[in-house]
């Protein structure tokens, strides 16, 4: 029963990190009605960035914020340069695109940086809160922030006017363009934010994972899966799915079909529940008109 | 087809017979990794540029293909040319089955699961329970087939590397005539109909769920005789040639190469197999970076792939011309 | 006529000059008075990217060792292609380096299924498969296989070790393996099967696998902690070792713990774990360790220090596949001084299995190189070492099975 217990409160902690990068994936998806593959890649090299910065001499917090702006003005710069040329292309073609920033940023950074691991600071205590043994202080405080953030995206998205333009934008371009939206300037912030979230969850995913380039791979599959699981267009279902998602991954790994199968029967699971219902959890239901 | 079109592949299917014997074994070998390539790309389109119904896991039915071959020959004992309608006939079963409760995703959601089951292939191959048929991570080696008797009777000298390239170009030929066929027709009208319209399609009687679990079907088909020949051809398998990453270039391969288009598959099948090496020769330090670089600079030069590009540029010539 | 006469003359007095050393210089393609062309294939893209860094680091040896003037004169031209650990890639990569780039042999191609996908090529073709990088057991086979020789000791024979030393001190144990689930962590864990023999099957309590792509080994460790294991057998590569000795001693988990050789530098794997968690890990290792302090002052790691700060300073110095990359490729560099003018394919297979105790001066004390015609396995020999904190302390003999 103390293993069960330890499996599920592990797998809520691995299922914060999903979270995390899920609500960037959340993000850039309503905002530009895209799941951008090099999410997870744009974080990676943000944390990376972090590291430097943190390397250089500067100290935990403003590295951290200034990390932010960083992600923020990258994605801001690649939605510019990058994916505005591209706008109209088909679909596919910009997935092409997300393929190919994914492969460049990691490439780029293990050129940069090589591939030998690197220990990432956390600015939670390092004792276990009340000397458990189950998650340790960084874990819960990853949670933490995630929740946060979501409370911020939230709050964005429902109460601000900048947050009603953004959402106008990626449903209906053309009327937000008739109401003097700026279009253009909306995706690029999108994109920005988006970055700022990923860049944030890099730098909570780092110090549990260790800082490599190859650290987001796995997770920004599971992200995926998360964010759809709980529904691609709501935060609160993101992370509901990251949690769902790592919990899952435990239990099965340890109880169900070990560890050689878990991967797929999770992914297989998640797909059936989908089919059951495709919107995912909390998603809202799309109606199209002929 | 016009006949200027009929001239063109004429003179392409009297150049690809001509090629093993001008050029050396190892490039007659990447040719007919080309051929294996264009037929998986042809697969993808059928799906992904004719039907609109994305996949990002098109490797796993690639793999199903080369493992089947695998099997069959090195377990079962049985031809390598056997093994080609083998395992199509397995991957349009499995294609059909995955198309079923798929017709209840979209967009997004589709590419999540079939993105799952990209993911999921390599480590199916490895489970130890199947250990006994897939080889696990050790993989299959497979004998390297020799030209048929009746050639030599014939007096025709052949090496292995270019029997093995005209057994592609053979196989390569029968699905791209049976593609064209199909695609030309009510069945390709209907896909496309499905991909742009599809309230109006089944409103206008097309059986949606049919076509698309054929579409499915069809085009994992396509990709397991692929896979299957990529087999022969290697000798080899192993779960670590089937990652997800071949699921992710077979996508790059239908953009590039340019979608809804059966030459596409040609032009991406070349970028596919020769674009990793140009990217090498230019830098070991972060080859990736460079062929990233060269996937957005054909996204951006030809966004309707290269298929659209050429197309443009005979209508540009042929007004010209008419001028 | 006489202008033609002279010219012919030279000819002929040259050709009679020095009939001897004509005869001796031999070359089979890829080698000429001027170069010895050499091919590889390393994961420079893709998800095992991380050990193209063994290909940067040779290409940095031999550029070292041409400025200094090559070998017995001549230049070594090292060509090598990302074949991003695809076996179809590989194929690709090595039919181009033996059939257009016409090298003399092929060496360190990396990766267990990269290197099973040309094997029957190789061999079929008389091309040498030299120094292959991997730990699996299956190339030394020359019986079968002439013309494919491994380097480093394999996965197997060090688990047996590992598994000797379990029944020599703590026979009635329970063990719990973590492995990576690939042809490296499996060879691992059968060699600690085959090793313990038939009380395999009671002693290992839990054997749990981890992908690549899993973010974290956390639940797995969880896992073997409630089968009741006291003996850990860590077989991950260096990010997932590091997690799975930090998560054993934050759950409160003590065993003795037998960690792989993949991942034993204190730079790349313990200090990110946690010094003061990797207390008494076990392990073997057949290279120094820059990272570890006893070696600050050894002129050998000097040496390999100011050679990689000279020829790739983009490399990282605690990355142990720098200090590889360095030691295989003196050690293909001996194979060619001992083969002298005679630079035939055949006889490079055989310099390569005629080495007798040869020792280069970054493998550990007491680790030599050996081959011979049965014997295709060059290392064999291990020394085990236990961390106390600080440094990695060598104990009991070198073994070598």
């Amino acid at each position: 029963m103390d293993a069960f217990i330890h499996q599920v409160l592990s797998g809520l902690a691995t299922g914060g990190i999903y979270a995390s990068l899920a609500l960037a994936l959340v993000m850039i998806y309503q905002v530009t009605h895209l799941v951008n593959f090099a999410q997870g890649e744009m974080a990676m090299f943000s944390t990376y960035a972090a590291w430097s910065l943190i390397n250089a001499g500067m100290g935990y917090w403003p590295a951290f914020l200034l990390t932010v702006l960083l992600a923020f003005a990258l994605g801001v710069v690649i939605e510019r340069v990058v994916i505005r040329p591209v706008e109209n292309a088909p679909v596919l073609a910009i997935v092409v695109i997300f393929i190919a920033l994914l492969v460049i940023l990691n490439s780029a950074t293990g050129w940069i940086y090589s591939y030998t691991i690197k220990t990432f600071p956390s600015p939670f205590p390092k004792e276990p809160l009340f000397g458990n043994t189950y998650v340790s202080s960084h874990e819960l405080g990853a949670i933490g922030v995630t929740l946060v953030v979501l409370a911020l995206i939230y709050v964005f998205f429902r109460f601000t006017p900048l947050g009603l333009a953004m959402r106008a934008v990626a449903q209906n371009p053309e009327s937000s363009r008739l109401v003097g939206i700026r279009v253009g300037w909306m995706l690029a912030l999108g994109w920005g934010l988006a970055a700022a979230v990923g860049a944030v969850a890099g730098m909570m995913i780092a110090p549990i994972v260790y800082l490599d380039p190859n650290m987001m791979g796995g997770i920004l599959l599971y992200a995926f899966a998360a964010a759809l699981l709980g529904g691609i267009d709501s935060p609160g279902g993101a992370v509901v799915g990251g949690f769902a998602v790592g919990v899952l991954e435990n239990v099965l790994g340890a109880y169900v079909i070990g560890n050689d199968l878990k991967l797929s029967v999770a992914l297989g699971l998640i797909i059936g529940v989908l089919l059951v219902r495709p919107s995912g959890f909390f998603g809202k239901v799309h109606v199209t008109r002929v | 087809m016009t006949r200027r079109a009929s001239i063109g592949v004429a003179v392409l299917i009297a150049i690809a017979c001509v090629l093993p014997f001008v050029v050396s074994n190892y490039r007659t070998f990447q040719l007919t990794l080309v051929l294996v390539y264009a037929i998986a790309l042809l697969g993808l389109n059928i799906l992904t540029g004719y039907n609109g119904q994305i996949s990002l896991g098109h490797g796993a039915f690639y793999a199903i293909g080369a493992y089947s071959a695998a099997v069959l020959m090195d377990r079962l004992g049985a031809p390598y040319w056997a093994t080609i309608p083998a395992a199509g006939a397995v991957c349009l079963v499995a294609g059909f089955l995955f198309g079923l409760p798929a017709l209840r995703l979209e967009g997004l959601y589709l590419a999540l699961a079939t993105f799952a089951l990209g993911v999921s292939m390599p480590q199916l191959l490895k489970y130890h329970h199947l250990e006994k048929w897939t080889g696990g991570v050790q993989g299959i080696v497979i004998a390297k087939p020799e030209p048929p008797a009746f050639l030599r009777e014939a007096g025709l000298q052949m090496n292995p590397d270019q029997w093995l390239y005209f057994f592609a170009l053979a196989v390569a030929a029968m699905m791209f005539v049976l593609g064209w066929n199909l695609l030309r027709g009510r069945v390709g009208r209907a896909l496309i109909a499905i991909r742009d319209q599809h309230i109006a399609a089944e409103a206008m009687g097309i059986n949606n769920a049919l076509y698309k679990s054929l579409a499915f079907g069809v085009s994992a088909m396509y990709t397991g005789v692929a896979g299957a020949l990529g087999a022969i051809a290697v000798q080899y398998v192993a779960p670590d040639s089937f990652t997800i990453f071949l699921s992710l270039v077979f996508l790059v391969g239908i953009v590039v190469g340019g979608l809804a288009s059966i030459s596409g598959a040609l032009y991406g099948a070349l970028f596919i197999q020769f674009v990793p090496n140009v990217a090498d020769e230019i830098s070991k330090a972060a080859p990736w970076a460079i062929f990233g670089l060269f996937l957005i600079g054909f996204v951006y030069l030809m966004p309707s792939g290269v298929a659209g590009a050429v197309r443009m540029l005979l209508v540009r010539l042929m007004r010209k011309g008419a001028k | 006529m006489k202008r033609k006469l002279v010219p012919i003359a030279a000819l002929l007095a040259a050709a009679l000059a020095s009939p001897a050393t004509l005869a001796q210089k031999k070359y089979d393609p890829g080698a000429s008075d001027a170069e010895i062309r050499i091919g590889n294939t390393n994961p420079y893209s893709g998800p095992a990217s991380a050990y193209g860094t063994i290909g940067k680091s040779i290409t940095a040896y031999f550029k070292m060792l041409d400025d200094q003037g090559g070998i017995n004169g001549r230049k070594i031209n090292f060509i090598s292609y990302d074949d991003a650990y695809s076996p179809p890639k590989t194929v690709e990569m090595v039919r181009k380096l033996v059939e257009q780039d016409n090298v003399l042999f092929v060496f360190q191609t990396l990766g267990t299924p990269s290197n099973t996908a040309i094997h029957k090529y190789m061999n079929m073709k008389k091309v040498p498969q030299l120094h292959v990088a991997t730990g699996a057991s299956k190339w030394n086979d020359p019986k079968n296989f002439p013309w494919t020789m491994g380097w480093q000791p394999n996965y197997q024979t060090e688990a047996r070790i590992y598994a000797k030393h379990i029944l020599q001190t703590k026979p009635d144990v329970k063990i719990g393996v973590l492995y990576q689930n690939d042809d490296y962590g499996k060879d691992y864990l059968k060699g600690l099967r085959d090793g313990l023999g038939d009380k395999a099957a009671k002693m290992i309590v839990a054997e749990v696998s981890y992908e690549v792509s899993d973010p974290t080994v956390d639940s797995q460790i969880v896992q073997l902690q409630a089968s009741g294991a006291n003996v850990f057998f860590n077989v991950g590569t260096p990010k997932f070792a590091a997690q799975a000795i930090r998560k054993a001693y934050d759950i409160g988990w003590r065993p003795v713990q037998y960690l792989n050789n993949v991942s034993t530098s204190i730079g790349a794997v313990l200090t990110p774990a946690g010094l003061e968690k990797s207390v008494g890990i076990i392990t073997t290792a057949y290279l120094k360790d820059y990272s570890d302090a006893q070696w600050a002052n050894d002129p050998a790691v000097k040496r390999w220090e100011s050679f990689m700060k000279k020829y790739y300073p983009a490399g990282d110095l605690n990355d142990v596949s720098n200090l590889y990359g360095y030691t295989v490729a003196r050690t293909l560099e001996q194979v060619l001084r001992q083969c002298g003018d005679n630079l035939t394919r055949e006889n490079v297979m055989k310099q390569a299995a005629s080495m007798k105790g040869q020792y280069i001066d970054t493998l550990l004390p007491g680790i030599t190189i050996t081959t011979s015609d049965n014997d295709y396995a060059p290392i064999e020999s291990v020394q085990m070492q236990r961390f106390n904190g600080k440094r990695w302390e060598r104990f009991g003999e070198v073994m070598g099975n």
